[in-house]
């Protein structure tokens, strides 16, 4: 979707930099998710669905209240519901609104050969653009969150937008707006951090919770979706939320040194048989013409 | 004196063989240059379009490997490496400068092209294995994502070896050693030129 209003900061694929760079300041967003006041109701879902028009999938049964397996490309929020026993056998249930983490250093924006195809905004929310999206699926490769999903009829990769639309005339996203627990907030970076933080800390303080914390990883430049988790030390209990997320080290090599490492061989290469064409020329067919020279 | 007389190098179904490869390599490597940095992604855009060019690069892909396979059975006696060979490489530096007399006299292909042939075939085999991953990598499972960054990884630095291979195969074939061009479009060299470049294959060939 384009958004006018908004400010752009990186372009994937895109040959030298970005136009417009830097032009105005524009405030950084984030979505702040308070699992701990979760109540799994899939308000969230809904409304997702519907702001971004599309109809409601099939859902499947597997013994929990998860809407489905995984989010797909026209789900893009889905509430993952799983069950932990502490040491001391008491059970809790644990809900968490998964979804795009809008990375500040997206692994799919950087692995997008496409030009324009992802675009970060200078607040934050990295964008999928489908009409130039070219099906290659190298998002899904760069990512650490496993979040672009592929729509095998039109060959197009999409994700959570955090409704840039909406954030661009000003509204929050619908997931905020449908949230009836206020589990879910939207506003700057800087006083959602401050308020995950003091959330943080009424939980260790005030309940049993004493090792919640703010999930913001830096592996990937700190994201602008953030949770406060009952206990920061086990993400992965949250259906999979990985602890110490971080684009793929190959996507790394690939799209840092093995790129400049390639360039240079290539453009080495052709200049060099130029240079040796100038230096010793064609080959003669007979020995006697070749010391005739 | 050059003398009109001329051998047959490269039969028909050799030279057909050749540029089917080559052609399909070529489209292979525009559309793959064009996902490969966004300062040629133009060629994709010439190419019909970012999406065109991903659907064809795969089936396009398969061609090439599918005549490198076909290659492989018509050449495959030609371009395994000899005793000789040993001597080639320890002169390849006359070669290069263009200081043939001290060259050993080569069979049908010389060791040189024995390694490009064998870096185009390597390159081939990893190349299909990696593109098969990155072609349908959503039947790819969570568990197993890892794979698709590796296959990325392979095919990029695969595509690479056989660029450097297929720059200096270009620069041989139609700038170097003139008459290759001729032959692989027309089939026939001078006598000249097979005694000149490839001697033991003229002696083989002619008798004389």
């Amino acid at each position: 979707m384009s958004n006018g209003p908004l400010q752009i900061k990186a372009i994937s694929g895109h040959a030298g930099p970005v136009p417009g760079l830097d032009t105005s300041r524009d405030y950084s967003v984030a979505k702040l998710i308070d699992v701990t006041t979760c109540i799994g109701c899939k308000a969230c879902e809904v409304a997702c669905l519907e702001w971004n028009g599309y109809p409601f999938r099939e859902t499947s049964f597997d013994n929990t209240y998860q809407t489905m397996p995984d989010t797909a490309w026209n789900y893009y929020n889905l509430i993952r519901f799983n069950e932990h026993v502490a040491e001391d056998g008491t059970l809790s249930w644990l809900m968490r609104k998964d979804g795009c983490m809008h990375c500040a250093d997206p692994g799919c924006l950087r692995a997008c050969p496409s030009d324009g195809a992802i675009v970060q905004y200078a607040n934050g929310i990295v964008d999928f653009h489908q009409e130039h999206c070219i099906g290659c699926q190298y998002c899904v490769s760069g990512c650490p969150f496993n979040i672009p999903k592929f729509n095998a009829e039109t060959k197009k990769v999409h994700k959570c937008t955090l409704c840039s639309d909406r954030v661009g005339a000003g509204l929050e996203p619908a997931c905020i707006k449908a949230c009836p627990t206020g589990c879910l907030h939207f506003g700057t970076k800087e006083d959602m951090k401050d308020l995950a933080e003091k959330r943080a800390a009424q939980l260790r303080q005030h309940t049993a919770h004493t090792n919640a914390g703010v999930y913001d990883p830096p592996g990937v430049g700190g994201t602008h979706v953030m949770y406060v988790l009952h206990d920061i030390d086990h993400p992965e209990r949250y259906g999979g939320l990985p602890k110490d997320p971080q684009i793929p080290i190959l996507v790394r090599i690939w799209k840092g040194p093995l790129k400049w490492l390639g360039n240079a061989a290539i453009l080495g290469g052709i200049l060099g048989a130029a240079i040796h064409y100038l230096r010793f020329g064609p080959k003669k067919e007979s020995h006697e013409e070749a010391h005739g020279d | 004196m050059r003398r009109r007389t001329v051998i047959e190098r490269y039969p028909f179904h050799e030279r057909f063989c050749h540029w089917l490869t080559g052609f399909a390599y070529i489209y292979c490597l525009a559309t793959g240059l064009a996902f490969y940095s966004p300062y040629v992604f133009w060629l994709a855009i010439m190419l019909g379009g970012g999406p065109t060019s991903r659907f064809w690069h795969p089936v396009i892909g398969v061609v090439f490997v599918g005549a490198q396979m076909w290659m492989h059975h018509i050449w495959r006696g030609d371009v395994k490496f000899v005793p000789e060979d040993r001597e080639w490489l320890d002169k390849t530096k006359y070669y290069a400068t263009n200081q043939d007399e001290k060259v050993p006299p080569q069979g049908k292909y010389n060791a040189g092209q024995k390694i490009f042939y064998w870096a185009m075939y390597y390159g081939a085999f990893l190349l299909v294995l990696s593109g098969a991953v990155m072609w349908f990598p959503e039947l790819i499972s969570v568990s197993f994502g890892w794979i698709r960054p590796l296959a990325i990884f392979v095919h990029e630095g695969a595509a690479l070896v056989t660029i450097g291979a297929f720059i200096i195969h270009v620069y041989m074939g139609a700038f170097m050693v003139p008459g290759s061009v001729d032959a692989m479009l027309h089939g026939f060299v001078t006598k000249d030129w097979a005694r000149a470049h490839h001697r033991l294959w003229f002696h083989q060939k002619t008798g004389e």
